[in-house]
């Protein structure tokens, strides 16, 4: 609270306040909670015997782990197709040859402006009548919606955090005799990758919520289950609570896991800052005549 | 062609947009009202409201929006009787607004906390050094450049509230586009890609321009820093 914008630092008198502010608040947040669960139960929401199905292991081995483990399964095929998509297209956009640029811009750009959802019932019906294809095709219409769609914004992840980059990473790459290509794979992409770590990790929470879009299409991932499950026995109210519980633990997860790994790399960043100490001290201490070009200010690779 | 410019005749195709427009609208009122007390309570300095502010976003912005639309039908509507609408399809169209505003204003209440980020620190202490009091501060000095830094992920939202529009198909709202989409390629297997392609380009057409206005609105109000 001390860095906030808005507010000062408080002093005895606006303590006081704050704190009494604090108590209506804590008692407005008690009353909500307490109106909800009341409300429930005036509604008979709460009878015992619509919430002990979620913890019985039945309801479990027959029905919400098949349908995590589906879940599961569409958003890590459609995280690995995204991010080779999104590598793919994202160098696409970085390409000097119009032609290629130009067609990775018109992909990226039109993918990313259209709906998920929409994807999901055109590759649906594509998968199954266009092309026939047998086996699981609701589950690859959802990984071709996912892959797209994430592909694209993982492309422009791609792309930013190749520009993000400072000049002169390509720069030294072209000195020491790499063409544009090479200095890309190996230089640019190689950072760019890594500054982008944890808006690819908030991309994976994007792509385990929109994998429940395929309850649509009737792909058996957990909302569906959880759905199937709950409509015989009228407690599809507590089913669609314990689904979206599940959902919640799995993508806090994810959110903070981005968190932690963002940290991780500022503080790598800065170590990289102090670790040229050395070398510059070794400078300064090069025979004097000997003409050392000064140190340069590390580069930042985060973007 | 003949074929496929029959299903502009069969189909009425812009009504389906018009839906979705329709949808994005009282949505997008509804997120932004939403979302504007949610981001007060977490830049207040009361722990408890903060505590509030961040719970609720942390819990909607982490549940498929599928999840809460269909909340809003089976289980709002469908389990406790909760009617918005005494029409039958208009109840339908009313809850998927609800669910779409309260799944939204979780990003709304992030997108303006994160414009109050951008207004670095000696702004409000220029303005209190000038003798402002906390009212004129907020209102002269900090809240016109959080707006500024808002206007770019606030658009960012709106356009993910026009293409989750679509989710609306799960809340029974059979008029707009996804589910006349479905309906269409259903019966006509002859043109499924071409069918596609029209909803598709119709989402560039929305989607582009709110994008190019977000990014020339954003730099032409840019704060000089």
């Amino acid at each position: 609270m001390s860095a906030s914008i808005l507010f000062d630092t408080p002093g005895p008198k606006a303590r006081r306040r704050i704190l009494a502010v604090n108590i209506v608040g804590a008692l407005i947040a008690l009353g909500i909670v307490a109106w909800i669960v009341l409300g429930l139960a005036a509604k008979d929401q709460m009878q015992p015997s619509q919430w002990d199905d979620f913890i019985e292991g039945s309801t479990w081995k027959n029905y919400l782990l098949p349908g995590l483990w589906n879940t599961t399964k569409a958003a890590v095929l459609g995280i690995i197709g995204s991010v080779i998509f999104g590598l793919i297209f994202g160098v696409g956009r970085l390409a000097q040859n119009k032609l290629i640029n130009g067609i990775s811009t018109v992909i990226v750009e039109f993918f990313r402006a259209v709906p998920v959802l929409l994807m999901i019932v055109f590759f649906n019906v594509f998968f199954s009548r266009s092309l026939q294809l047998s086996g699981d095709t609701a589950m690859w219409a959802v990984v071709a919606a996912l892959i797209f769609y994430n592909g694209s914004v993982v492309a422009e992840l791609v792309r930013s955090g190749v520009h993000n980059l400072p000049k002169g990473q390509r720069e030294a790459g072209i000195a020491i005799g790499l063409t544009r290509g090479m200095s890309l794979r190996h230089i640019e992409i190689p950072q760019a990758l890594v500054a982008m770590l944890p808006a690819l990790i908030g991309q994976f929470v994007v792509i385990l919520k929109d994998s429940a879009l395929g309850y649509i299409i009737s792909f058996n991932e957990l909302l569906f289950f959880a759905r199937t499950y709950s409509s015989p026995n009228g407690n599809v109210l507590q089913a669609l609570i314990v689904a979206a519980a599940i959902f919640i633990i799995i993508n806090f997860t994810l959110s903070k896991i981005a968190v932690i790994v963002s940290r991780r790399l500022s503080s790598r960043v800065k170590k990289e800052k102090n670790a040229p100490a050395g070398p510059a001290a070794a400078i300064v201490g090069a025979p004097a005549g000997l003409d050392v070009p000064a140190p340069q200010d590390p580069s930042d690779p985060k973007a | 062609m003949e074929n496929y410019l029959s299903i502009f005749t069969e189909y009425d195709i812009p009504g389906a947009f018009w839906v979705n427009i329709q949808l994005t609208f009282w949505a997008a009122i509804g997120a932004l009202v939403l979302g504007t007390i949610l981001a007060l309570l977490r830049i207040s300095p009361v722990g408890s409201f903060q505590a509030l502010g961040t719970s609720y976003v942390n819990l909607i912005r982490n549940t498929p929006l599928t999840i809460i639309i269909l909340f809003c039908v089976l289980a709002l509507y469908g389990q406790l009787g909760f009617v918005l609408s005494s029409d039958f399809q208009g109840n339908f169209f009313r809850l998927a607004v609800l669910g779409l505003a309260v799944y939204h204003a979780a990003f709304v209440c992030e997108a303006i906390r994160s414009g109050v980020n951008t207004v670095p620190l000696g702004q409000a202490e220029a303005a209190r050094a000038i003798g402002l009091s906390f009212l004129p501060a907020a209102r002269l000095v900090i809240l016109p450049q959080a707006f500024r830094g808002a206007i770019v992920p606030l658009g960012n939202t709106l356009i993910a509230l026009i293409k989750n529009s679509t989710v609306a198909a799960v809340g029974s709202v059979a008029t707009e586009s996804s589910s006349v989409m479905k309906t269409m390629i259903e019966f006509r297997a002859d043109i499924v890609i071409p069918i596609f392609l029209t909803f598709a380009v119709g989402f560039v057409i929305i989607v582009i321009p709110v994008g190019l206005l977000t990014t020339w609105a954003s730099k032409k109000l840019a704060v000089a820093r």
